[in-house]
């Protein structure tokens, strides 16, 4: 590989057939590789036409993309072997067990010799299969139809089917959507033990901003254009303002106090204080007026996904 | 070697589907049922006398090629159903060529179509319709041509329906005029000019002639039921089936990623 860039796109444009504006306009990111990438934005903001296009499904109108190096228009088949896929609605066949849909997968991939029954598939695979699926704590349920899973273990499959030809990159379109809070809980640390596990890019699109949190580098993308990009830390600085919240029965004494040291503030009560030069504690050291609130605002990513998308959105 | 094994995993799929899902193979008796039980022997005890040839074996034998058309041109178009919401994506995203993934989808309905007539033939012979076994046997290589053709077909008009709603409200449309025009239940030898057309222009049409010229083989009936040779059915069956897989094939991927 040229670079150590795992997926590198370049002008990236996708215009569909009778549509009016580009669904994906001028896009340009790369992702490093083994690095945790999450590409967020509003419903409709191309998030799945970008997933569709890099994961070989759709055309390009313009520009171009390369995963691990290879031209996704060009050598649609040797992209598709270094990508696995978890899609936004799950992609399993309800009528097979849990192992029949992973023992599927692998002979579409050429992995393994197709078997009609699990007893006279090779050694390896079964070997594979098993140590994935502990991973996952999925070993108990491999021979069961897939109909009886919960929607937290059919992801979890997915994820074992995903990884069984050991793909570079991972991409993950909202993998989370449906499950409960604990089930997503357990997913994500699935995920991250994987990740380190098998040394593999994850590539995510998500509307719970938490999850994007402990990504590496994020991309906020908005009516087809990239609006944002840098790491959670990156993002959040460059737009949140962190403030200290402060209260006090005698709100009047503490206005007094706040404009006596010159601190920029807003509010009325409780009056939030900016932090720009001094340091929190330098703040709340200086301040002698009685407090009946103290509170360090920080920013979640969450806050400054809010405040670039209303942003972008109010320009005109 | 590569696309082999994904052709003969595509294609077994769609057989433990069907082996598990019971409630399928029954309503795929139904028909068959209907029609031959019904309507056949119900022509041929008021109908059956003016003709020089056994009308229920006639319209057997047009039923089994129909069936095999039908199951196997409607398994196909339930890949544009899965598309969104299933298994299809999976294997769309899957190394292989597209024509791996139709051309073992078709193999997969073909013998899934197998299975099924098997129940119309036992029916045949539970009702007692004047069957010639040896001919029977002769005709059961030709059940997979006609199968494979009704499958060519069904990718034919994937690709020109490539939205989900379009496809299952027109498919009907594009197929039940077929039973008549190919003369399932109906004699075609002699149509006015435009139904002669369309009868002639009908896919199916083939599929039928190419059993009934084979089980009437040698038959004194065989210049009363038969339309062509069965080497010209053969033709256009393999001909046109390649022509409408590789024609079919390029637009639907077309189609899919030049959205």
């Amino acid at each position: 590989m040229p670079n150590s860039h795992i997926i590198e796109v370049t002008n990236l444009v996708k215009r569909y057939k009778k549509a009016e504006v580009n669904s994906v306009d001028n896009v340009s990111f790369y992702v490093e590789d083994q690095a945790f990438f999450s590409l967020l934005g509003p419903n409709g903001a191309g998030k799945t036409t970008t997933i569709s296009i890099l994961t070989t499904l759709l055309a390009i109108t313009a520009g171009r993309a390369t995963i691990a190096g290879f031209d996704v228009e060009k050598h649609p088949d040797k992209v598709r072997q270094q990508i696995g896929v978890i899609f936004q609605n799950p992609s399993l066949d309800l009528n097979l067990t849990a192992e029949e849909n992973i023992r599927f997968h692998v002979s579409l991939y050429n992995q393994f010799r197709y078997m009609p029954v699990f007893g006279l598939m090779s050694a390896e695979y079964k070997k594979k299969i098993l140590t994935l699926a502990e991973v996952v704590g999925l070993e108990h349920d491999l021979d069961k139809p897939v109909k009886t899973l919960s929607g937290g273990m059919k992801r979890k499959l997915e994820i074992i089917r995903s990884l069984m030809h050991q793909p570079k990159v991972l991409f993950l379109d909202e993998p989370t959507t449906g499950l409960d809070p604990i089930s997503r809980k357990n997913l994500w640390r699935y995920l991250q033990d994987i990740r380190k596990k098998e040394k593999i890019t994850i590539f995510l699109t998500t509307h719970y901003l938490e999850e994007a949190e402990h990504s590496d580098y994020v991309c906020i993308i908005d009516g087809g254009k990239i609006v944002a990009k840098g790491t959670p830390t990156e993002i959040k600085e460059s737009l949140i303002k962190r403030y200290i919240l402060v209260d006090s029965k005698d709100q009047i004494a503490l206005k007094k106090e706040l404009k006596a040291l010159r601190l920029s503030f807003s509010g009325t009560g409780p009056f939030a204080i900016s932090i720009k030069s001094a340091t929190g504690q330098e703040i709340v050291q200086k301040l002698t007026t009685s407090l009946t609130l103290l509170d360090i605002h920080n920013p979640t990513l969450e806050d400054a996904y809010v405040e670039i998308i209303t942003k972008n959105n109010a320009q005109p | 070697m590569h696309n082999l094994n994904a052709i003969f995993t595509i294609a077994f799929r769609d057989i433990i589907k069907l082996l598990r899902d019971r409630s399928r193979i029954l309503a795929s008796l139904i028909f068959p049922i209907i029609f031959i039980g019904v309507l056949g022997t119900s022509l041929q005890q008021n109908l059956g006398n003016n003709l020089t040839y056994n009308f229920l074996t006639f319209v057997f034998i047009g039923v089994l090629a129909q069936t095999l058309f039908q199951s196997t041109a409607s398994g196909i178009i339930s890949l544009v159903e899965d598309r969104q919401t299933d298994f299809a994506q999976e294997m769309f995203i899957a190394p292989i060529s597209r024509y791996s993934i139709l051309i073992g989808k078709i193999l997969g309905e073909t013998l899934v179509a197998l299975v099924q007539i098997i129940g119309v033939i036992l029916f045949a012979f539970v009702i007692n319709i004047p069957l010639d076994l040896v001919s029977l046997l002769r005709m059961a290589p030709f059940f997979l041509v006609a199968a494979f053709f009704g499958g060519a077909f069904g990718v034919m008009v994937m690709a020109g329906l490539s939205e989900q709603r379009a496809a299952n409200q027109i498919f009907p449309f594009l197929l039940f005029p077929q039973f008549f025009l190919a003369g399932v239940f109906n004699p075609i030898q002699h149509l006015p000019l435009p139904i002669f057309i369309a009868s002639r222009i009908s896919p199916m049409t083939y599929a039928v002639d190419l059993l009934r010229s084979i089980y009437y083989f040698g038959k004194p009936e065989y210049a009363d039921v038969v339309l062509f040779n069965p080497l010209i059915d053969l033709t256009v069956v393999i001909g046109f089936g390649l022509l409408f897989v590789c024609i079919g094939t390029f637009l639907f991927v077309r189609n899919e990623r030049n959205r």
